[in-house]
């Protein structure tokens, strides 16, 4: 091999340099993501779903609002009617009455701005929590406008 | 196990039916789907929306508090460029508004006096026969509604709108110079558009779900009463219709066979 000297330090610095993250973390744990609750949110006590469902499928429900109001322009959403019972029983084998309840037949002005935002209005405590954690970057922010936090 | 022919077509049978009723039961309790298509009605029960602006009773002053509640209502931006404007309702002069409509020796008046242009919401629009993705359609209540989700921003329709009522997001809105748009964005209850996004008037699609007025109407009519008239164009008893019946009024290039529903009385 011609060069061997070279190309040999040459793989271990390469090498070195591939597995340098694993190292630089080592022994560490990132933070886990720790979304708060706002104290208009906790005293509301229940959301438009159950908790469950809205961890999992909030996006689902969000993308079935956007939907429902701009293409069809049905505008409010009965939490005795919603599609949640059968998806969280189907995710998670359990029905939903085991779970936290919400309250049937309130009605709710489908928004994420004016209704989500209303309760959960500490959106870098609340949504980027674990969208940060993901690496998620959701482009709702680019046109729907984020409540004034004070900090 | 052996089975016989007999036994498996039995057990066949059986599980065909099984399954046809599973299926039958599960769309039933799947209570969501089933009735949202039944049950998502249009909030706003009208079969053709239409305006009227009645002309000889309106002021520059009322035009332009009309286009103030409109582009504060909708956050839109005043970006103090005339080549990347926005605007969703805007005055225009006689001959640029109805340029197929005009000779040399017309009415001083009307030459003089500034036009109320906004989306014409068509009866056929054109915007929408061209978009590839159906960002823009023509709702049930004859709306012509944008749904800023699926705009890829390719702007076909602003080429097949023969009035010019659309407007291309070069920037984000956002970015608005600060000096023009101290406030922006004014109306925390709307969005504001992102880059790349083709938006115009909606005929307040938001405020018709509520039983209000769209904005401009509003904000003219609380200046001079009925200056500006809203109503279904479908129903034969509407404010609309009556006062069609009643003025001579004129559509902006009507030729066109787009059939607008904003209507002038001259």
């Amino acid at each position: 091999m011609y060069d061997g000297g070279k190309i040999i330090v040459g793989l271990i610095i390469g090498l070195g340099l591939l597995v340098s993250p694993f190292f630089y973390d080592l022994g560490q744990v990132a933070k886990p993501p720790d979304p708060q609750l706002t104290p208009k949110a906790k005293e509301a006590g229940a959301c438009v779903a159950p908790t469950p469902y809205m961890r999992s499928f909030h996006m689902q429900l969000l993308d079935d609002w956007r939907n429902t109001v701009v293409r069809d322009g049905d505008r409010f959403y009965d939490t005795g009617k919603g599609t949640w019972h059968l998806k969280v029983a189907d995710f998670f084998g359990y029905k939903t009455d085991s779970g936290p309840t919400v309250p049937e037949g309130k009605v709710h002005y489908k928004s994420l701005q004016v209704t989500c935002m209303d309760c959960h209005s500490n959106k870098s405590k609340f949504c980027d929590q674990c969208h940060n954690y993901m690496g998620i970057a959701p482009y709702c922010w680019d046109c729907h406008i984020a409540p004034k936090e004070n900090q | 196990m052996s089975m016989n022919r007999r036994e498996f077509l039995k057990i066949a049978g059986v599980s065909t039916l099984v399954g046809i009723g599973g299926k039958t039961a599960f769309q039933l309790l799947a209570p969501g789907e089933v009735e949202a298509q039944v049950a998502a009605a249009p909030l706003t029960k009208a079969k053709r929306w239409a305006m009227v602006i009645d002309m000889p009773r309106m002021t520059e002053e009322i035009m332009d508090k009309a286009i103030e509640a409109c582009h504060r209502i909708h956050n839109v931006p005043d970006l103090g460029k005339v080549k990347e404007a926005i605007f969703w309702i805007w005055k225009e002069d006689y001959e640029h508004a109805f340029p197929g409509q005009t000779h040399e020796y017309i009415k001083e008046e009307i030459k003089e006096k500034p036009f109320l242009l906004m989306c014409n919401h068509c009866a056929n629009p054109p915007c929408v026969r061209v978009c590839p993705t159906k960002a823009t359609w023509q709702r049930e209540d004859g709306v012509v509604m944008m749904d800023q989700h699926r705009c890829i921003g390719c702007r076909f329709c602003m080429a097949g709108c023969p009035f010019g009522v659309r407007s291309f997001n070069w920037g984000d809105p956002r970015k608005a110079p600060k000096d023009l748009n101290p406030d922006f964005p004014p109306n925390p209850e709307y969005p504001t558009r992102s880059k790349g996004v083709v938006e115009k008037c909606t005929f307040c699609a938001e405020r018709l779900a509520r039983g209000q007025l769209p904005a401009c109407v509003e904000a003219a009519n609380a200046m001079e009463k009925d200056v500006m008239i809203f109503g279904d164009l479908a129903d034969p008893n509407s404010a609309v219709r009556e006062v069609l019946k009643k003025h001579y009024t004129i559509r902006r290039k009507p030729e066109l066979g787009s059939e607008p529903n904003l209507f002038f009385i001259v």
